[in-house]
């Protein structure tokens, strides 16, 4: 995720704290990693370098001095130009799973296994998952159906895989 | 390899369709107030195991044994005394009667043990309640969705409060929205009532409401339990 493009898009209601930005970044993203204030403040002083936000106002109090951040013309146009390009497809070419079957097939030892293991480990966290999706609110169920979703296109790689075993085996051997 | 506890045990289960074996050798066990998952490709097996479980196909060789009775030797009538009372059944596509009423429908299996029309309808009204869809309690099936019609479905393997349920592929007709409602509502109310779940299904997701999965292959069962 890109952070810098996230806190300019929480800017963009109106003008915040450095700690406002991370308690309004972790209630909508954070659920599973919350920002660290130092990811906060090396990302705010990134964006202010390349001229997207502006410092709006300091206070100083007995604590160390709060900035106050606001976005600029360019940074509200950074964060459309963000929405608008669509993310790259992942296409996972190299998948550490696919590897590790051709070794395990390469060596003589049992592929059908690792991946029994490998789908027992998915379910769990699936089962994981749906639980927790479950007892949450719409936001817990929406990021957790994108992680489910996910896992279940794994599992089906994982299915057609295990029918071709004997194929795989003949074609890495010869 | 039989867990204490168990409510039905499968042992060693063999079953051959013409020269093509079903099940080679098939273990099974769950517990009350347990979901098991039964997984594997297209023609696995899954569901000849089922139907063996249920005591709906007899095994060429193996035992199923139900709270201690092994239900190959029990007499035909006996067989299905056992699954009116003890079982539920839901398949993929509800299996409704369409003349009758949703109500009518989940009244049904217990008018076939004798109730009353009223105290059934009345107890098949409840169970459309928990299942949250008492509002079509007097349409039929052609009235309602398939989510609906899915969810009557479940109220009605339900209503004779059984001890097993058997589900397969619960959700194969439905949209993943409604698959998930039926999959929570059924897991739910089977955990709340300590109802033991079957479940037969070759999709991930569904298999995530489950609290164990057991994968069949070539008619071979490889649990993921007893993997170490």
């Amino acid at each position: 995720m890109s952070i810098g493009h996230t806190l300019l898009g929480l800017l963009e209601s109106g003008p915040r704290h450095g700690y406002d930005l991370k308690r309004a970044f972790d209630e909508q993203f954070g659920h599973d990693r919350p920002l660290h204030y130092g990811q906060v403040y090396s990302t705010m002083s990134r964006l202010l370098k390349n001229g997207l936000v502006v410092v709006d106002g300091v206070e100083s109090g007995g604590g160390p001095e709060r900035k106050r951040y606001a976005i600029t013309d360019s940074g509200i146009t950074d964060v459309a130009q963000w929405l608008a390009q669509p993310e790259s497809p992942d296409s996972y070419l190299q998948s550490t799973l696919y590897t590790k079957v051709v070794i395990a097939l390469l060596t003589g030892r049992g592929a059908a296994e690792l991946l029994d293991t490998q789908r027992a480990a998915h379910l769990r966290r699936m089962r994981e998952l749906t639980a927790r999706k479950q007892r949450g609110d719409l936001a817990d169920q929406l990021i957790c159906d994108h992680a489910l979703f996910h896992l279940e296109a794994d599992l089906r790689w994982l299915e057609l895989t295990a029918a071709r075993l004997d194929r795989l085996a003949a074609e890495v051997r010869a | 390899m039989t867990p204490a506890g168990s409510l039905l045990v499968a042992d060693g289960l063999r079953k051959t369709y013409g020269r093509t074996p079903a099940l080679d050798g098939v273990s099974f066990s769950i517990h009350p107030g347990e979901v098991v998952a039964v997984m594997g490709p297209s023609g696995s097996g899954k569901s000849t195991l089922l139907h063996c479980l249920a005591g709906i196909v007899s095994p060429d060789a193996g035992t199923v044994t139900y709270r201690g009775r092994e239900l190959t030797g029990l007499p035909d009538a006996e067989r299905s005394a056992l699954r009116r009372t003890e079982f539920g059944f839901v398949f993929q596509f509800g299996r409704l009667v369409p003349e009758l009423t949703c109500v009518e429908n989940v009244a049904l299996p217990l008018r076939l043990g004798g109730v009353k029309r009223r105290p059934a309808e009345r107890a098949a009204l409840e169970w459309l309640e928990r299942l949250e869809v008492d509002t079509v309690a007097t349409q039929r099936l052609g009235e309602v969705s398939g989510g609906q019609g899915q969810r009557v479905a479940v109220a009605r393997a339900l209503a004779t409060s059984p001890r097993v349920i058997f589900a397969d592929e619960p959700t194969g007709a439905l949209d993943s929205l409604n698959g998930e409602r039926v999959m929570e509502l059924l897991t739910r109310t089977a955990r709340a009532t300590s109802a033991a779940v079957v479940l037969v299904t070759h999709e991930a997701r569904v298999a995530a409401y489950s609290d164990r999965e057991i994968v069949v292959r070539d008619g071979r069962s490889h649990a993921s339990e007893f993997a170490v």
